[in-house]
């Protein structure tokens, strides 16, 4: 039933240990979170699933095929998307376009040449984008730049950008980082409309209590490189382990 | 949408066709409808385009592109002096031997981005710049320039006349060749050569356009964009921009071998940064990223080199000969130094306006003008809609607007 296995990994920065022992198991169409505080090794993680880095040791299956070793386009290739912490997206294209590169990249492979075919010829591509635009509501701007959009808008498109590719899994970097309550909320009711309509397992790295108890079925709690505990959102709340990896405990504080 | 940039692209392939075809009599106004200077327009357009394809599209700025103008024009030499005058399988040989060449730089070059890759290229184009010149002598002949010679074998030509070098040629149409036509008080000179090179860059504009408007095109500006979000994205980001390197490098080859073919010499000299540094100027002053910018700049640039450098001391103070002569000498002094040799200066000074005040080159100009043009009939239309009772005259003369010739500076 895991989609997503990881087992033992370490990753070391010089003197850091990064990633010490981490074991993590990710069930299919879960929204599984992890959360933890500044330097807990989150994002280190998250970059040894997309192909950023690669561990030191340790093993991480998707779909029980090893994804250590391949490159970033490949891995998006086998059904892994995922979204920035600040939102990426082609600034100097159209929001159309932006979508259509995705849909191709999925349809066409990872190095497709076809360099005098007429984009207006790609009816099915566009027809993709549009309706994938329309679910995020972007779809009456289509043809505006991207790069004149506002950071809550830009997500909702890097979010389009990823869902056209009808990936299995989708990794989210701190989704609501920097945003206002407002589009935060705004997020999460789209996290979780799109995790209804779409057979899609989510992990979350987040900082946010809120947006994580909202939206989790299973949460991970990471602290100095180790996974401290993972259960149930409710279980996590009130563990001791938690509040010592955030407060720390009485006799060092 | 997608529609009426269908219908908007046909009319300006049309457009660029007519103007192209029609250059000799479009240019002659400016002293400038002479063989020689068209067909540097046409080639340098050529070379320009094929520059552009790689840095307007993807944002690698390659600046070792006259390594492959100048492998072009080797090749095409070679063939021109062992198989046949005929121009035709000298250009294909030059475009072949470029790519592969282009494949190779490319291949090692595109592993760095921005600066490092800038550096590559121009290390490689340097590299080859002196193989050419001292090295490979026995290819290139070094410091003299590669040429024909009477004891070529030119394997499939019939024996010529002895002591006589057959001038390159299209199945017999040579390429010297020129017809004198009046036409309207014009002297045209229409001219085999040219319009060989301007039936090629009319097709390699086309090709130029197709790309722009294809799935492959929109990845490359997606590179240029966001590259990182690219990989992410599932694509595989370096063989698109090596096909492009090779492409832009095809290009280029192709421009060296139009070289050759008017004039049948290639030196080392054409390899030089400073070639490379050109192609360079004439598309961001043109405008990088759009499709007809380059082959604009690289008409202004040819013009400035060929037109203004020949302008001389005497030639000036016969401008200011109408005036007294103390004032004349002032006016000419302050001219003379952008004329002649000093063309670069102007080239520079103009150069430097068009960044500062065009940043997207000379075709952002056009566009702001088409633009401003647009919203003047508009509101003159809307004017006299509303039947305006303001009796104020004005006067629409938005051209006429001649140069100044005192300039200060």
């Amino acid at each position: 039933m895991a989609i997503l296995e990881v087992k033992g990994v370490n990753k070391r920065f010089g003197g850091l240990l990064a990633l010490d022992d981490v074991n993590l198991s990710v069930a299919e169409n879960s929204i599984h979170a992890v959360i933890g505080p500044n330097g807990a090794g989150k994002s280190t993680l998250l970059n040894c699933f997309v192909g950023k880095l690669l561990p030191d040791s340790g093993s991480i299956l998707f779909n029980n095929q090893s994804l250590l070793g391949l490159p970033p386009y490949r891995i998006n290739q086998v059904g892994i998307s995922r979204v920035f912490q600040t939102p990426e997206v082609f600034q100097d294209l159209t929001i159309l376009e932006n979508v259509m590169i995705p849909a191709l990249a999925h349809r066409d492979g990872a190095f497709h040449l076809a360099p005098f075919k007429s984009l207006s010829r790609e009816h099915d591509i566009r027809e993709q984008a549009e309706r994938i635009l329309d679910s995020v509501s972007l779809l009456d701007e289509r043809h505006n730049l991207a790069s004149a959009m506002s950071r809550g808008n830009k997500r909702r498109l890097e979010m389009a950008m990823c869902l056209v590719q009808k990936p299995k899994l989708l990794l989210l970097d701190e989704p609501t980082a920097g945003m206002s309550r407002a589009d935060t909320n705004n997020t999460i009711d789209l996290l979780k409309t799109i995790s209804e309509d779409h057979e899609i397992t989510f992990v979350v790295i987040e900082h946010d209590m809120t947006v994580v108890f909202s939206l989790a079925d299973r949460i991970s709690v990471m602290a100095q490189g180790h996974v401290i505990v993972e259960d149930h959102p409710d279980n996590i709340k009130g563990h001791p382990k938690v509040k010592e990896a955030y407060l720390g405990t009485a006799e060092t504080a | 949408m997608l529609k009426t940039t269908d219908n908007k692209d046909r009319l300006m392939m049309i457009a660029f066709t007519v103007a192209v075809l029609a250059a000799p009599v479009i240019l002659a106004p400016f002293g400038a409808g002479y063989p020689d200077l068209m067909q540097r327009f046409a080639i340098y357009g050529i070379f320009a385009i094929g520059f552009n394809l790689l840095f307007g599209l993807t944002g690698y700025l390659s600046f070792g592109h006259a390594a492959f103008l100048g492998v072009g024009s080797y090749a095409a030499v070679w063939m021109l002096k062992l198989l046949s005058v005929n121009v035709i399988p000298a250009i294909i040989f030059a475009v072949v031997i470029s790519g592969l060449f282009a494949l190779l730089i490319g291949y090692v070059s595109l592993r760095r981005s921005g600066i490092y890759f800038s550096i590559l290229t121009l290390a490689f184009a340097q590299m080859s710049y002196n193989l050419a010149y001292s090295v490979l002598t026995p290819i290139t002949n070094g410091e003299t320039g590669l040429q024909m010679d009477l004891d070529d074998p030119r394997i499939l030509d019939a024996a010529t006349a002895p002591g006589q070098l057959p001038p390159p040629s299209l199945f017999g149409l040579e390429m010297g060749d020129t017809h004198y036509l009046s036409f309207m008080g014009l002297d045209l000179q229409l001219n085999v050569g040219f319009y060989v090179c301007a039936a090629i860059l009319i097709l390699m504009f086309y090709i130029s356009l197709r790309i722009f408007r294809s799935p492959f095109g929109m990845l490359l500006r997606a590179i240029k964009s966001n590259q990182t979000r690219l990989n992410y994205t599932g694509v595989h980001t370096r063989p698109y921009a090596l096909v492009v390197f090779v492409i832009s490098g095809m290009y280029a080859g192709l421009a060296g071998a139009l070289l050759v073919c008017m004039d049948p010499l290639a030196g080392p000299e054409r390899m030089q940064w400073t070639a490379s540094g050109e192609v360079v100027l004439m598309t961001i002053m043109g405008g990088a990223g759009t499709l007809i910018g380059p082959v604009l700049g690289a008409c202004i640039i040819k013009y400035f080199e060929n037109i203004f450098s020949r302008v001389n001391d005497a030639v000036v103070s016969n401008w200011f000969s109408g005036l007294p002569d103390s004032l004349g000498d002032f006016f000419s002094a302050i001219v003379s130094p952008f004329l002649g040799s000093g063309w670069q200066m102007s080239l520079g000074l103009i150069f430097m306006l068009v960044i500062i005040f065009l940043p997207g080159g000379l075709m952002e100009g056009v566009t702001r003008l088409i633009g401003w043009l647009g919203r003047l009939f508009r509101s003159r239309n809307n004017d006299e809609d509303a039947e305006t009772t303001s009796a104020k005259e004005s006067s629409p003369d938005p051209h006429s607007s001649r140069p100044a010739s005192p300039k200060e500076s």
